[in-house]
């Protein structure tokens, strides 16, 4: 699968990936050999196998609804990079997600 | 653009409508983990590694959410999936612990139900595609600027609500007007608070309610372009922005323009949708089914024992309301609406009159559940109390405005209504032998007043009727009053 | 004293310990002592957590001495790759997104080894996020191989194998999620066991690839990686793919030997092109030991084998592609500022992230997107069906499996950084049993031409690790290699710490 750099521009976006024009450049051509390589998969994937998405075949794993402890408020924001009156402090948002 | 309180359809295009309604779960822990749901608290204070997205932690599936999606699918008439999954949302946001969302997303739990509303046009059944298991997010504070996030230096994020159980309720685009849809949601919430899975107030967004909304000419199947509209916080702002989406829609295309597919934001204060992005900017999810979580396949022996132990759902219970004697429709609609319902069933089972206890349920105890913001459900009153009650005021012992407050003080916790009426002295008086003496001597006392009466000005007599109750500290039967007052005036 | 402090396994120190002979203090300060004199070359650890050490050390022995009960691991030494969380202790999993990150919770893993009184040493190096095979991709140096300090020790858990064939820990913790266990164990010429998906929790392991993660065993001879194994098996409810059953046990089958055994040798991995000669006549020598032994040799293939790597490269990109992404400045890790915070997020992800993890998520994303996912993502779980149907069809003949663990020895440093899939090709033997969710180990079958160590795999089925062990065992007692690194530029071995640069012969057990 040859990629372009428009593409690899749009996925290192949609992976919040702040590449430079030179690392766009060079993953350009490294993504689309190991995709080349991958695609091999096509062949013998045909539709009539089911994908395997868990090894382990579990179903059903509940737990109750019992209250655990949880962490205080210091431990909570204590990795915290910046913190604000207890809450997790970040620079502006631009995007709106109501 | 002209802003109407009704709506004008342009004769040539109908309004398409689906909703897609959250409903926050009110179960004691959270979806994934075991932080106790609590509200109030220091921010970040109901949260573990789990919640918080924390580098290695896992989620495991709380079995009561998982319930509660089977119960709302079992009441909306949705198929039980037998296997469902969980898929990862992936989107980054601040307010997202993990940058994706434990979502479901080709397998959900629910599939294809429908509910039913009242219309105009008779009962329309309204199509469920699906209803599914989420996890909501935490919440972002914008500072500086007004609060929105526009004009704000900086975000301060709480991840106490991070985890919280949601259910996803999805309409088929089948709704074709404001009234229509205010009914469905209303409906909706009914139906949940009757099943006791959420306190759905929308003011408070513990349910939540998307619309989209398209137009297109009558008698077309086509969808028209849709537009998805955010940010109603009542039912009431759920009709307004629809109504004035449909009118902006119609303007549009009225004037040969395309409708743009966005979404929109309704904003209360000015009463307008605008634009909040287009959908060039929203991101590919990129569903996949999540790794750490096993497919939920209830036995079909749990799913029956569900359906078995249903309560009485809103429509079935209307209808039976309807056939039940002595009850209007309007309080027919008010019990079923209002969760008031049960203890009215207990009322008649108890002695009490329909209508009698259908009123007092409409009107006292509504009343006091509103100004004690109580949710009805949740009122401190039994079917026998309120029997009891009923029953005092038609044998006499209490007059109607004290059975208010005998009312008042057995909701607050004072005892039976008897019982009360008795502790509190408040018993009516309607021994004449009792009253008389008090009728003499208010008579005596008011000389004047009772001169006029033999007179022949009747009018009069109320000074004394008041003078009586005034006496007997409001507990005298009136019309026990006014009748020896009469036979002592006449005499 | 000291020397054979540091060159007798786990169980022995663990009886000298309870005989008297020794006690925890004095085993933990050798083993430290060892770190502090060989780690400047080696680089195995990230972090030495002498205090810790030291104070549980002394805490064993108080118990023992009072008679209270003491756990498997009493005392005994392990170096824990730096993936798993550690509450209050930095745990950065070779990244410098994590450089200074510290959890808020302990891993199951590393509750288990509290509770059976092990003695924590140090978090072990590793390729950042477990993406490599290496430890060449650590943001903090890679970590050597003690038979060769100019070679890699393979990855991603190179510091903890280093480590264990170095005498600096007699038991390690390594994770595997694509033969990042079994790998580096056959490169440094140690035991490294990949449990049975599922077997051991992954609740504090940092996550790569969820459906294909798994924390096991590595250590210098195979009893001593079971006992690690029955430590930290075992259902975890925190953990929702953890296997419901109660913590295994193995020491009744280790010894049983391979009589009446059948063991399946894998057709496709013997004739793999890039797998090296010298290597494939070491295990093909070791095969055929197991045959003088007892055991039935069987030729099987794996038909779908050659699919495996694409497949995997395809799976474990997808599930880190979205692992990762919580890896945003927000929460915890490097923040690097910005304007807004898309802006911030871009950034830190930007320079927290090396070259490889980039590449990964880069992939994983590509492969999910819309219009590719069923073509890449989809395709590739359906490969991973034929894999275990290919699996299933062998074992219904055989009880495990055999063939190389890696198609080479250990490369220089460097060798093979420019170009990926080189790299990516390490894993071609390791690989269908992680698809499987299958045990798998790799145990020392002997040196190659330039006195490398050489690794034999064995994979057994699903819950199988009685028969691995057991077969494992019987090879190991056959050939009873001496697992000193030697060579000419080999790490000192304990004994001739003292004289630096003295060249004692190597005993070396050639088969």
């Amino acid at each position: 699968m040859a990629l372009t750099d428009d593409d690899v521009r749009h996925v290192a976006r949609l992976a919040r990936l702040g590449l430079t024009e030179e690392e766009v450049g060079s993953l350009r051509g490294e993504l689309s050999a190991i995709l080349a390589y991958a695609e091999r998969v096509q062949t013998v994937a045909t539709a009539d196998v089911p994908p395997t998405s868990h090894p382990y075949p579990l179903a059903n794993v509940l737990r109750a609804d019992e209250p655990r402890p949880s962490l205080t408020s210091a431990e909570a924001i204590s990795t915290a990079p910046q913190a604000e009156g207890g809450r997790f402090r970040v620079p502006r948002i631009v995007d709106e997600e109501s | 653009m002209t802003t109407t309180t009704t709506v004008e359809q342009a004769t040539n295009y109908e309004a398409v409508i689906g909703l897609e309604v959250h409903i926050e779960l009110s179960t004691r822990t959270k979806m994934f983990c075991g932080c106790a749901i609590d509200f109030g608290g220091e921010p970040n204070s109901r949260t573990c590694a789990v919640c918080l997205g924390q580098p290695g932690s896992l989620p495991v599936v709380n079995a009561a959410a998982v319930e509660a999606a089977i119960r709302l699918g079992l009441a909306l008439g949705c198929e039980i999936a037998p296997s469902s999954r969980f898929h990862r949302k992936n989107y980054f946001y601040p307010d997202m612990p993990k940058n994706y969302q434990i979502s479901q997303y080709d397998v959900p739990i629910c599939l294809r139900g429908h509910l039913d509303i009242p219309s105009e046009r008779g009962v329309r059944s309204i199509g469920i595609t699906r209803v599914h298991m989420e996890e909501d997010t935490g919440k972002s504070s914008h500072v500086g600027g007004s609060g929105r996030i526009t004009g704000a230096t900086h975000s301060l994020v709480d991840y106490n609500r991070a985890g919280i159980p949601l259910l996803e309720c999805v309409s088929e685009p089948d709704l074709r007007s404001a009234e229509e849809s205010r009914v469905y949601l209303t409906e909706l919430r009914a139906i949940v608070l009757a099943l006791g899975i959420s306190d759905a107030k929308l003011e408070e967004g513990s349910m939540r309610c998307d619309a989209n909304i398209s137009l297109r000419p009558v008698g077309h199947t086509v969808f028209g372009t849709r537009v998805e509209v955010k940010n109603m916080n009542s039912v009431r702002s759920l009709g307004r922005a629809i109504d004035y989406e449909i009118a902006r829609q119609n303007e549009v295309l009225t004037s040969g323009a395309p409708v743009v597919q966005e979404t929109r934001h309704w904003d209360e204060n000015t009463q307008r949708t605008s634009t909040l992005r287009t959908k060039e900017s929203v991101d590919d999810y990129r569903y996949f089914p999540d790794p750490d979580l096993l497919p939920v396949e209830p036995a079909s022996e749990d799913v029956e024992r569900l359906r078995a132990e249903l309560p009485e759902l809103p429509a079935a219970l209307r209808a039976r309301l309807a056939e039940t004697r002595g009850l209007s429709p309007a309080q027919v609609s008010v019990l079923a609406g209002t969760g008031l319902s049960a203890l009215f069933v207990q009322s008649v089972a108890a002695g009490a009159p329909a209508s009698e206890a259908a009123n007092w349920l409409a009107n006292e105890v509504t009343g006091w559940a509103g100004a004690q913001g109580v949710e009805p459900v949740a009122v401190p009153l039994t079917g026998a109390q309120l029997a009891e009650l009923v029953g005092l005021v038609a044998d006499g012992t209490l007059s109607a405005k004290l059975a208010r407050q005998v009312l008042e003080a057995v909701l607050s916790g004072e005892g039976d209504p008897r019982a009360v009426a008795h502790a509190r002295g408040l018993a009516q008086i309607s021994n004449s032998a009792e009253l008389e003496e008090i009728v003499d001597s208010v008579i005596a006392e008011h000389a004047d007043a009772a001169q006029r009466v033999r007179d022949g000005n009747h009018k009069a007599i109320g000074a004394l009727v008041g003078a009586v109750m005034r006496a007997t500290q409001g507990r005298a039967n009136p019309s026990l009053v006014n009748e020896l007052l009469q036979a002592r005036l006449s005499a | 004293m000291t020397a054979e402090l540091l060159t007798c396994g786990a169980r022995e120190l663990a009886a000298r310990m309870a005989a008297g002979e020794v006690s925890a203090v004095e085993v933990a300060q050798a083993h430290l002592d060892r770190i502090a004199q060989t780690d400047d070359h080696l680089h195995a650890f990230l972090r030495v957590l002498s205090d810790d050490a030291l104070a549980t050390a002394a805490d064993v022995d108080s118990r023992r001495a009072a008679g209270a009960p003491l756990g498997a691991l009493a005392g005994i030494p392990v170096a824990l790759k730096d993936v798993l969380t550690t509450k209050g202790v930095v745990t950065t999993c070779g990244s410098k997104m994590l450089e200074h990150y510290r959890p808020v919770y302990d891993a199951t893993v590393v509750q288990r080894l509290q509770a059976a009184d092990a003695v924590i040493v140090g978090k072990a190096n590793m390729d950042e996020f477990a993406m490599g095979s290496s430890t060449e991709n650590s943001a903090f140096g890679p970590s050597r191989n003690p038979w060769d300090l100019d070679r890699v020790p393979g990855g991603t858990s190179g510091g903890s194998t280093a480590a264990a064939a170095a005498f600096q820990a007699p038991l390690a913790i390594g994770t595997d999620t694509g033969g990042s266990i079994r790998q580096p164990a056959a490169l440094c010429g140690v035991v490294g066991v990949k449990p049975t998906y599922g077997l051991v929790s992954r609740y504090g392991l940092v996550a790569f690839a969820s459906s294909l993660d798994q924390v096991g065993p590595i250590a210098r001879d195979v009893g001593d990686a079971a006992l690690l194994l029955e430590v930290i098996g075992g259902h975890d409810a925190c953990d929702s793919t953890s296997i419901p059953i109660p913590p295994p046990s193995y020491g009744a089958e280790l010894e049983r030997g391979v009589e009446g055994l059948c063991v399946g040798v894998v057709r496709e991995f013997l004739a793999t092109e890039g797998l090296a000669p010298d290597v494939r006549a070491r295990v093909e020598d070791g095969i055929a030991r197991l045959g003088k032994l007892g055991a039935e040799l069987v030729d099987v293939s794996l038909p779908h084998a050659a699919y495996g790597l694409p497949a995997y490269y395809l799976i474990a990109p997808s599930e880190c592609s979205s692992n990762l992404s919580r890896f945003d400045g927000v929460r915890y890790g490097l923040r690097v500022p910005g304007e807004t915070t898309e802006q911030m997020m871009s950034r830190t992800r930007e320079a927290g992230f090396g070259r490889e993890v980039k590449r990964r998520i880069m992939i994983g994303t590509y492969a999910l997107s819309a219009g590719y996912y069923d073509a890449y993502y989809v395709s590739a779980q359906r490969v991973r069906t034929l894999i275990i149907r290919d699996f299933a069809a062998a074992h219904e003949q055989c009880d495990v499996l055999v063939g190389p663990t890696a198609p080479e020895t250990a490369f220089p440093l460097g060798s093979k950084t420019a170009d990926p899939i080189a790299m990516y090709l390490q894993d071609v033997f390791t690989i269908p049993s992680s698809l499987a969710g299958a045990p798998a180990l790799s145990v020392p079958v002997g040196l190659d031409d330039a006195g490398l160590p050489v690794g034999l795999q064995v994979m057994a089925p699903v819950l199988g690790e009685g028969v691995m062990f057991r077969v494992a065992r019987a090879l190991e007692a056959d050939l009873a290699l001496d697992p000193t690194p030697r060579g000419p530029n080999s790490l000192e071995p304990p004994d001739e710490e003292h004289d630096a640069g003295s060249d004692a012969q190597p005993v070396r057990l050639v088969p």
